[in-house]
């Protein structure tokens, strides 16, 4: 039985659970809802829990396990040299399923009987040539180890599917009637519904945390493979990049981290004056009306892709800078450059800013002002010097959190600032960053097995460092800024 | 502490300081104010009082034109401070301000040192011409407000660090610290608890051989404790206004007599 019909069944389960429920408990109340420990409408939603949640968790948890099951019970099938490393044993295992439901499909297609399935043998002739009949095509021909463990694998995963099947449909079918027979009208049936909530809550922010946990994992892992193969001190001070895939490569971060920074501060300086200003000027001076159109209208930019943005930097701003300054003043004549990569990040930028520090400057008690304004000071002057410090915390939290999207921003650099690793100050010069690099080593190669290409681990680690520190700043900030007038 | 003890009542200052005639306020279609006339005294506390919502803050806030900062609001007829329109095109609210201090309903100390707190009217308006008078203007106010003791050993803490009552005579001495010639209060003891009430009552009290002073209070015992004069307000009208005393002892209104019998409000 497919999942999906299984899911539905469930579905319908709990949907009876619902109504079953609802009624038992207004039934036994005689009518009348007071006579309940809770709304009747607990009383439904505890039946639907009971006949759906520990279902489909176990079903989840099947669906997990069982692949990983059989992988483990096949592995003894092979002999130790053919998985002796994780790459050959990955491959193997792809070899296998792709076998396998090569032959469901066959199956399933009529192009072969159940039995033939199980029977076929490499020994009457090509598997691949049988199975290409049907439209599956293999990489190469099929080894008899290979053909025996793909038919035990779909017999495994046949009674897998049978066992699932039975074992969801007791655990609902069970919930339903252990939720039946606990509804009386005394049942606590809403802290018992309010006691799911909450453990919802925790698993939403778990799963969160457990996936950067997850995520700082995997880095770590591949990053210290890559100081295996390459010496940490080349990797952190040597001040050249030149990946060489044949060998013999420098890899040196600090041209990259340069890069990196460079650009982020070209687009702080354009992100945070634009920015702000724009922020004080809808959170102060502006007219609601006004306010109304101009803040959505700068929200669109947060909207625009990077992608876009990118193209904007290539074949706009890039040129433009290319042939009004850095050519006249004799700068250089790449139309990829820092400026135009950091003044297209800044822009980007320029919402997430605006709308951050227009929020914190709104705010900023009215009393502030009114005290300010009481005294005989302008505008001018209150926002300067009353409104503006007060802020300036949380202002300096958005300033941090936008420096670190800079940081990580890819795609408009990789279109705006050229692939060039260098360490130089003329800002009309190309260079590249971090993410840039990251992405070119990795493209159009699967196996991590070189320096060249582990060491994007590596990179993505400092960034990730890097990043992590601007914002744990940043949450210091804003949490200072929390104590400020209160 | 006797709540209805009168304080001398013989109003020895004549000379008029602030005179409205006509005075109607507008929050969009809705009429906050009908026709005040009042003619509020120098040197002279004159307390303005009434139920909630009839307007007595509305007309405190056209003193000092606060009311411009509220967008939708619009005030007609005319006052007078010193003989001199407020509302004409010639004089700076910004300038007025400074002449008109006002201390708030809610403590609002600003976010930054004591001393910062009371030096920013002077430095804003260049009171005073280096550090030294600087200081001097600081120390005076805050003793004006009867909080330099407390304070004189931390001048370069934050003003909010302060308990409620300071912070409420921190902004007294801010607003003091600009020398302005009326001070508005605006319930500035509804925050604060019984004794730091009375101390900023006493403070009133002494602030009256300097400035003309308003106050709006919900508290008829404070108006009947610290003011000489009483303003009663009710619906957006101006009921009565004459001598503490006799708005209390003896109201020509019944409104008044109502109210301060506690039929209505």
């Amino acid at each position: 039985m497919s999942v999906f019909l299984l899911l539905a069944i469930v579905a319908i389960l709990s949907v009876a659970g619902f109504v079953l429920c609802r009624q038992r408990a207004l039934k036994q109340a005689g009518g009348t809802a007071r006579n309940l420990h809770s709304l009747p409408n607990y009383y439904g939603w505890f039946g639907f829990i009971m006949a759906s949640v520990p279902a489909v968790l176990v079903l989840a948890v099947w669906m997990i396990g069982q692949p990983l099951f059989i992988e483990r019970q096949l592995s003894g099938f092979f002999p130790a040299e053919m998985i002796e490393d994780d790459a050959a044993r990955t491959l193997l295992f792809a070899d296998v399923r792709r076998v396998a439901s090569g032959l469901d499909v066959a199956v399933a297609q009529g192009a072969l009987t159940e039995d033939e399935a199980n029977n076929i043998r490499t020994e009457f002739g090509s598997v691949r040539d049988r199975l290409a009949t049907v439209g599956v095509a293999l990489g190469s021909e099929v080894t008899p180890p290979v053909l025996q463990a793909a038919q035990d694998y779909r017999e495994m995963s046949r009674v897998g599917a049978v066992g699932r099947t039975i074992l969801t449909f007791v655990l609902s079918i069970g919930g339903l009637i252990l939720a039946i027979r606990a509804t009386n009208p005394e049942f606590r049936a809403r802290n018992r519904v309010e006691q799911v909530v909450l453990a919802l809550l925790i698993l939403s922010s778990t799963i969160a945390i457990l996936t950067t946990v997850g995520i700082v994992l995997s880095m770590l892992t591949e990053s210290l493979r890559f100081f295996t193969m390459y010496p940490a001190a080349d990797f952190f001070f040597s001040l050249t990049w030149s990946p060489n895939f044949r060998g013999n490569s420098e890899l040196g971060l600090l041209p990259l981290l340069w890069g990196t920074l460079y650009i982020s501060f070209v687009s702080m300086l354009v992100a945070v004056p634009i920015g702000l200003f724009s922020a004080i000027y809808l959170a102060e001076y502006a007219s609601n009306r006004v306010r109304s159109i101009v803040k959505p209208l700068i929200e669109v930019i947060a909207g625009i892709p990077t992608v876009v943005f990118g193209l904007f930097a290539l074949v706009t701003v890039g040129p433009f800078l290319r042939d009004y300054f850095a050519q006249p003043l004799g700068l250089g004549n790449s139309g990829s450059s820092v400026m135009t990569a950091g003044i297209v990040i800044g822009i980007l930028n320029i919402p997430f800013i605006s709308s951050l520090a227009d929020d914190i400057i709104n705010a900023v008690p009215q009393s502030m002002r009114d005290g300010s304004l009481g005294l005989g000071a302008t505008k001018s002057e209150t926002i300067r010097k009353v409104v503006l410090p007060a802020a300036l915390p949380g202002i300096m939290g958005a300033v941090l959190m936008a420096a670190s999207r800079a940081i990580g921003e890819t795609m408009i650099v990789t279109m705006g600032a050229g692939a060039a690793a260098r360490l130089d100050l003329n800002p009309f010069q190309a260079m590249t960053t971090i993410t840039v690099k990251i992405v070119s080593q990795l493209t159009g190669d699967t196996e991590f097995n070189s320096p060249e290409t582990l060491v994007a681990f590596a990179l993505g680690m400092s960034l990730f460092v890097i990043t992590l520190a601007l914002n744990i700043l940043a949450l210091i900030i804003v949490r200072k800024y929390r104590e400020q007038y209160e | 502490m006797d709540d209805m003890r009168l304080v001398e009542r013989d109003v020895n200052q004549l000379h008029s300081k602030i005179e409205a005639k006509g005075v109607q306020v507008y929050y969009g279609e809705k009429q906050a104010l009908k026709d005040v006339d009042v003619s509020i005294l120098d040197r002279t506390v004159t307390a303005f009082i009434g139920p909630s919502g009839c307007g007595k803050s509305t007309f405190l806030r056209c003193l000092n034109r606060m009311n411009d900062t509220v967008a939708s609001a619009r005030v007609m007829g005319s006052i007078q401070i010193d003989g001199e329109d407020i509302y004409d095109a010639r004089v700076d609210p910004v300038q007025l301000r400074a002449k008109v201090g006002m201390v708030f309903q809610k403590p609002n100390p600003f976010p930054k040192s004591i001393y910062d707190n009371v030096a920013y009217g002077p430095k804003i308006h260049g009171l005073a011409t280096g550090k030294a008078e600087l200081d001097a203007i600081v120390e005076s106010s805050l003793r004006k407000a009867a909080l330099w003791n407390e304070v004189k050993d931390r001048l370069d803490a934050s003003g909010t660090g302060l308990s409620g009552g300071q912070q409420q005579r921190l902004c007294i001495a801010r607003a003091v610290a600009t020398s302005p010639e009326v001070l508005l209060m605006d319930e500035p003891c509804s925050a604060l608890d019984p004794i730091a009430t009375a101390q900023v009552e006493e403070l009133i009290d002494e602030l009256r051989s300097q400035f003309s002073v308003v106050i709006v209070t919900h508290s008829m015992q404070q108006a009947a404790r610290v003011s000489q004069k009483t303003a009663f307000f009710h619906l957006g009208s101006l009921v009565e206004y004459g001598e503490t005393g006799q708005i209390f002892t003896s109201p020509k209104d019944p409104r008044t007599e109502a109210y301060i019998t506690g039929r209505i409000g």
